[in-house]
């Protein structure tokens, strides 16, 4: 191996740092949420205590902290699903050229790069005007759609470009059905990108706030709980709060790439 | 056959294109509609008046939104590019191992994951008047007040900015920056070329895709957002869309339909010179 050029080392540092400045205000927030008793939002710390923790489960101190949190969860998982499905077929509907085919690809990226309040005051005012009540599980769900479905099919797109044929038709070849190609040739082989579209769409929802803003109804969700307290809350139970959510989304990356491992794994075991 | 194939085509798209039909296409309708309608405080009247934007387009307010906003655009996509281009050469040329690539990629993309407001507010215990930057500039003697402008202010919205999408610059400059041809840089090499020249005329043209993908990204995220100008400019600053969310408060929904449908039209024609540099799908 030759010897590494200077650049290396500056662009090396430079990385550094950027790291630093991605993550350094995340790990100022998870010191600061183990304050003591009577510390506030800045350092010094004044003793250490998990006291902010016992807050955020106490109705009185933070509002509705927990059943926001279970309705993102349960709206994220709804919005997977969707995602995931809609997702592969849209991907294996634009494997060949159909009439329209550009300007439903035109519609998608326009659904990614339109301004997010629009999407959000476009589909409230759309129920309001129809006289239907807003939820997040209705109004809510479609515009967190509109925000995951480009993302999916984009990997779609990308994952389909590399995408080696060859397996398909000779399981063709071999006399399978479409849906025996489908299922035990083209799912197992797709199975890391499909994990990989759920993830994405999980967390996007989860941390969606622009296109819930009018298209939650009455409940709120987590980001907008969040928000909500940003202006109401000035205890460090905000920073609890922070380190907590940032934990569950790590828990799924977490288990996400675990489970693409195994994926990974089990193929070769069944080779041997 | 021909045909046959083409039909699944159609049932395999059709549950995105409803979905974007019923909530991305009619609801714009919708604001186009609604925006051209009467208000007062109770309710909204169905009209055909130009009023809405005729306010907008004549008020001061708008115009110092829209350059305020664009100062944000210009200066988040500038620096967000210089940062994003130099990680991603630093990914794809200096780290040779394809699973350190992997593992610093990964370790990028993590915050991306977690609720952006509680990245925003994570930086107020660091730029706060006894924030962390202040107090220990203070005790090294080289400031005596607090510096002021750090938070709740335009550096602290940009700053934010920079933070929040530097990975969409990252991602597609790096997509594409792994597709240049190695020998290219290494018959460069031997023809004599000095390291600048190589990255003048074969990283940078070549990479000018994912430049445009990531640009389009960190643009519009910037134009149409407004949660970042509220915490971090303390409500103090304002940009477009912030105009259309307290419009919103406010329930003059046919103002803030105008507002939007202004705001989807800057954006829409600055796409469409973006678009004409780059073939999105191609970049895939």
């Amino acid at each position: 191996m030759d010897k590494r050029p200077m650049s290396f080392y500056f662009l090396g540092a430079f990385f550094i740092v950027f790291l630093l400045f991605l993550y350094g205000p995340n790990i100022t927030i998870a010191i600061l949420s183990f304050q003591g008793e009577n510390g506030g939002l800045t350092f010094p710390m004044r003793g250490s205590s998990l006291h902010w923790y016992a807050q955020l489960f106490e109705r009185q101190a933070v509002g509705d902290f927990t059943s926001a949190l279970l309705r993102s969860l349960a709206l994220g998982v709804m919005v997977m699903i969707c995602t995931v499905v809609f997702s592969l077929l849209a991907g294996l509907a634009f494997r060949k050229r159909f009439v329209g085919s550009s300007t439903v690809f035109y519609l998608t990226l326009a659904s990614l790069i339109l301004p997010s309040i629009l999407v959000s005051l476009g589909i409230g005012l759309m129920f309001d005007r129809f006289g239907l009540t807003p939820n997040w599980f209705s109004s809510g769900f479609g515009s967190h759609l509109t925000w995951t479905l480009p993302f999916g099919l984009l990997i779609m797109f990308a994952v389909f470009n590399r995408f080696n044929p060859s397996y398909e038709m000779a399981s063709a070849d071999l006399g399978a059905t479409t849906l025996q190609t489908f299922r035990l040739i083209l799912l197992p082989l797709l199975a890391p990108s499909l994990m990989g579209i759920g993830l994405f769409g999980f967390t996007l929802s989860y941390d969606e706030f622009a296109r819930t803003l009018m298209t939650s109804g009455a409940l709120n969700t987590l980001p907008l709980e969040l928000f909500a307290m940003t202006t109401n809350v000035t205890s460090p139970v905000l920073y609890a709060l922070g380190t907590v959510t940032t934990l569950v989304s790590l828990c799924v990356i977490l288990l996400t790439l675990v489970l693409l491992k195994q994926l990974n794994r089990k193929p070769k075991h069944q080779g041997n | 056959m021909m045909l046959s194939r083409q039909i699944h085509s159609y049932w395999q798209a059709l549950p995105l294109t409803l979905i974007l039909l019923g909530f991305l296409v009619f609801p714009i309708c919708v604001i186009l509609v609604v925006s051209f309608w009467d208000y007062n405080e109770y309710s909204l009247i169905p009209d055909f008046i130009l009023e809405n934007y005729e306010f907008l387009l004549t008020s001061k307010v708008t115009l110092k939104a829209y350059l305020q906003t664009f100062k944000y655009a210009f200066l988040s996509w500038l620096f967000t590019f210089l940062i994003g281009f130099t990680l991603a050469y630093f990914l794809a040329f200096h780290v040779r191992s394809q699973k350190t690539q992997t593992v610093l990629f990964l370790l990028c993309t993590v915050p991306f994951f977690t609720s952006n407001i509680i990245r925003m507010i994570s930086w107020i215990p660091l730029l706060g008047r006894n924030g962390l930057v202040n107090s220990s500039l203070q005790s090294s003697g080289l400031i005596d007040q607090p510096l002021d402008w750090l938070l709740y202010s335009d550096f602290a919205i940009v700053l934010a900015y920079i933070h929040l999408y530097t990975m969409f610059m990252v991602v597609p400059i790096f997509n594409s920056m792994m597709r240049i041809d190695r020998n290219l840089v290494e018959a460069a090499l031997d023809a004599g070329a000095a390291p600048w020249q190589i990255l003048k005329d074969i990283i940078v043209p070549l990479s000018k895709s994912g430049i445009m993908v990531g640009s389009i990204f960190v643009f519009t995220l910037v134009m149409g957002d407004f949660i970042t100008v509220k915490i971090m400019g303390g409500g103090i600053k304002a940009n477009v869309a912030t105009l259309i969310y307290n419009e919103i408060s406010l329930l003059q929904y046919p103002a803030a339909a105008a507002g939007a449908i202004v705001l989807l039209i800057t954006v829409l024609m600055m796409l469409m010179i973006l678009f004409r540099l780059v073939d999105v799908r191609k970049e895939l």
